[in-house]
């Protein structure tokens, strides 16, 4: 339960006696208990389950409630009896050691040569049949997350363009390659680009009529069309064969030879013993390889004249328009190059399910992909890169633990757990570091010396 | 004409719901200019208190009649969701008003999360169901094989809507609060050098759009009988888009908002799809901010540098 911790002013002023900051904070702390009890009093006290008349009966939790209320006690009576010191006057904005550059970067290079090695350790560690399932829900899984998060940066970290529909572009790669490559046989690395263009076309007509609109109209309407797409999906089956989706997607080639045993294979090209984990190790290598293009163009793009009106405009748009920066144009590319990222994501997606449905297309997936580029820092590649691994790989090892499923039942699923970790995480982020964890801009042109900017002195207008 | 006027009922009972709900919104986008992504949840929170509250009086207490069952219900989960609500904008959103842009939505959308998965994990994947209430039909008209039908809850919906909406526009047209509120809407700045308690005030709009959507989850959970943890999301869109139909910031726009796409939505799904209901709303909602964004009855929206 989060702790109602930081609601009340601390009153006690310095002057006053130990006794009565003492009974101050069990005022407070009684307060917090009663509002814990009243939040928690029919949703946690009860739980509503069903007999086998399929009717409603309620089981009593009272303990639990017990616990949260004086849990809440507790805390706030620390938090309220022992003050901290007053804050001291914030700091200056200090330019920030070289020596922190130098450690991203360095984690930066650390990260690539663990990713290069991991299929390779995971072989060794499980072999070839055990190493299949850490290669595809870890490594790929997480990978695809990190291709989104950051094709998802661009718009929101780099243009400030809140998009809450992104997923329907991610649906749309998904569903041309699994369309092209049922109906017309056409293969995986013809549809990727085509799976891209679409997305980005998409993402053009979308943004086109909406992209005028002030920044949360815009992200409630991309929402709204990320829905409308998702239940054309659901729909539409004479196309898409609505919730049962589309099976049987070609899978992925080694470039035309496919990854089967047999003469024409990718095993037999390479004089290899047959085995189902080539496919992951390549799609692996593959999805690695999209990421670290897509890293690429997104730093190279902070330096282009593009890439830094994305940034110009996400601070000021007024300031923009008066300097003559085309807003619609730029916000358009911003769109358009996230949805084509994401649109070859999903061509990835559906290569590597070889199954489509609707289901994997829901808000909730967005809001995902949202956290990752929120928790990991908007703007940071680093960042997002790490909030994937902890937030889809987390939830995935816990998947794995079977003690858990012991304690919990056999019905434990902790991706509701992870979403509820990380809701709350997303919003005492943003309470507490709202430009990110790594909200350090560079400048990009600069005089004589250059000067860091530390983005919570960074003012903005309302654009 | 006879299905015409069975949908026009219908669609006026749902649309009351959204409504009260959009009246939330409104109020919040009002006062300060954020979207509460988390008032779909709120909304849903309140159906799961009320449904639990109902189990509780009539299966622990033994309380046989439903009209008291139904008050006590109705008050209990506005006074229980106005506390959720209360939290949520003092942990959630107050320390964000002078962030940036996007802060406060970004704070709403992860409060929507928590509150939608903190449901599940309390309460279950399962959808819920209570026993059908007040199930009494009278009859209106009959014609070509087809009774029009009006049912208790449908005109217990419409009277509980129409009342409460009543003291609500009682309550900001006369009362000093209403003042206060109206005043904070208008320039809060000005107002807090005037001696407002903007803070305060903030609070108790939130309480009230909580309180409102309380109403409407109390009266959700009696015309369909079902609620489960994702439910929020849909009715809280649709909510939305009525108050930006009506005019974001305007009061009679949001409820105006309200029954227009509720009638839409049953008119839509009685003489087009019912497979597409939801994506006439969402329609509704890009043509409304695209080519129209202060809505109906909303000033517009004046950018000053």
């Amino acid at each position: 339960m989060q702790g109602p911790a930081p609601i009340f002013p601390n009153r006690s002023s310095p002057d006053s006696s130990v006794s009565s900051r003492f009974r101050g904070a069990l005022t407070e702390a009684a307060k917090a208990g009663a509002i814990m009890f009243g939040l928690a009093f029919p949703i946690l006290a009860w739980r509503t389950d069903q007999n086998f008349s399929n009717e409603l009966y309620l089981q009593s939790r009272w303990p639990a409630v017990l616990a949260a209320a004086l849990a809440a006690f507790v805390i706030r009576f620390i938090l309220a009896a022992f003050p901290r010191r007053p804050a001291r006057a914030p700091a200056k904005a200090e330019a920030p050691p070289r020596s922190h550059a130098i450690a991203a970067r360095f984690a930066g290079s650390a990260g690539i040569a663990a990713l290069i090695a991991f299929p390779i350790v995971m072989l060794a560690m499980f072999g070839p049949a055990g190493a299949q399932k850490w290669i595809d829900n870890f490594g790929v899984q997480i990978l695809l997350y990190v291709l989104l998060g950051w094709g998802l940066n661009i718009v929101v970290g780099l243009a400030g363009l809140l998009d809450l529909g992104y997923v329907a572009f991610y649906a749309v790669g998904a569903y041309a390659y699994a369309l092209l490559s049922t109906h017309f046989g056409w293969s995986f690395w013809v549809c990727l680009p085509i799976a891209g263009a679409l997305a980005a076309l998409w993402g053009v007509a979308l943004g086109l009529p909406v992209l005028r609109l002030r920044g949360d109209y815009l992200a409630i309407v991309t929402l709204a069309f990320g829905e409308i797409i998702r239940i054309v999906l659901t729909n539409w089956t004479a196309l898409t064969n609505g919730d049962a989706g589309i099976s049987s997607i070609p899978r992925i080639t080694f470039f035309g030879w496919p990854f089967v045993a047999g003469p024409h294979g990718f095993a037999a090209l390479f004089g290899l013993k047959y085995a189902p984990v080539h496919r992951l190790i390549f799609l692996f290598y593959l999805v690695l390889a999209m990421a670290l293009l897509v890293n690429f163009l997104t730093l190279r793009l902070r330096r282009l004249p593009i890439g830094r009106a994305f940034e110009a405009l996400r601070e000021d748009e007024i300031a923009c328009r008066s300097l003559g920066i085309d807003t619609v144009a730029t916000k358009l590319t911003a769109f358009a190059m996230g949805a084509a990222i994401a649109g070859m994501a999903g061509a990835l997606f559906a290569a590597r399910q070889n199954f489509v449905s609707p289901t994997s297309f829901t808000f909730m997936e967005s809001a995902t992909i949202l956290a990752l580029v929120v928790l990991g820092g908007s703007g940071s590649q680093l960042g997002v890169a790490l909030a994937a691994i902890g937030i889809i790989g987390g939830s995935e090892l816990l998947r794995e633990l079977d003690g858990l499923k012991a304690i919990f039942g056999d019905a434990f699923d902790p991706t509701q757990y992870r979403m509820l970790i990380v809701g709350i995480a997303m919003v005492a982020m943003m309470n507490w570091k709202p430009r990110g964890l790594i909200a350090i801009r560079k400048p990009s042109i600069f005089l004589i010396k250059p000067k860091p900017v530390v983005g919570a002195l960074a003012q903005e207008g309302h654009g | 004409m006879e299905i015409f006027l069975q949908q026009l009922i219908n669609g006026i009972t749902l649309g009351s719901i959204y409504g009260l709900i959009a009246i939330g919104y409104t109020m919040v986008f009002g006062i300060i200019g954020m979207v509460n992504f988390a008032h779909g949840d709120v909304f849903m929170l309140s159906a799961f208190i009320a449904l639990i509250l109902f189990l509780a009086l009539t299966q622990l207490l033994g309380i046989a009649s439903l009209a008291l069952a139904f008050v006590v219900v109705l008050f209990a989960s506005m006074a229980l969701t106005s506390l959720w609500s209360f939290m949520i904008e003092r942990i959630a959103y107050r320390r964000l008003r002078g962030s940036f842009r996007l802060a406060p939505l970004i704070s709403a959308i992860g409060m929507s999360i928590f509150l939608s998965n903190l449901v599940y994990v309390l309460q279950g994947p399962r959808n819920k169901a209570l026993p059908p209430l007040f199930t009494e039909v009278i009859k209106v008209t009959h014609g070509g094989g087809y009774d029009v039908t009006l049912s208790l809850k449908q005109v217990l919906i419409v009277a509980v809507t129409a009342v409460l909406l009543g003291g609500f526009w009682f309550l900001v047209q006369k009362t000093s609060f209403g003042r206060a509120q109206r005043a904070c809407e208008q320039d809060s700045r000005m107002a807090a050098l005037l001696g407002i308690d903007v803070d305060r005030t903030i609070s108790l709009t939130f309480v009230i759009g909580a309180a409102l959507a309380a109403v409407a989850g109390v009266l959700y959970i009696i015309y369909y009988g079902v609620i489960n943890s994702g439910d929020g999301f849909v009715p809280g869109v649709k909510a939305f888009t009525a108050a930006v139909l009506g005019g974001v910031g305007s009061l009679p726009g949001a409820v105006l908002g309200g029954l227009l796409i509720g009638l839409i939505e049953t008119f839509w799904a009685a003489y087009f799809s019912s497979d597409y209901k939801d994506v006439a709303a969402f329609s509704i909602l890009a043509v409304t901010l695209i080519f129209m964004p202060s809505g109906l009855f909303g000033r517009p929206d004046v950018e000053k540098v």
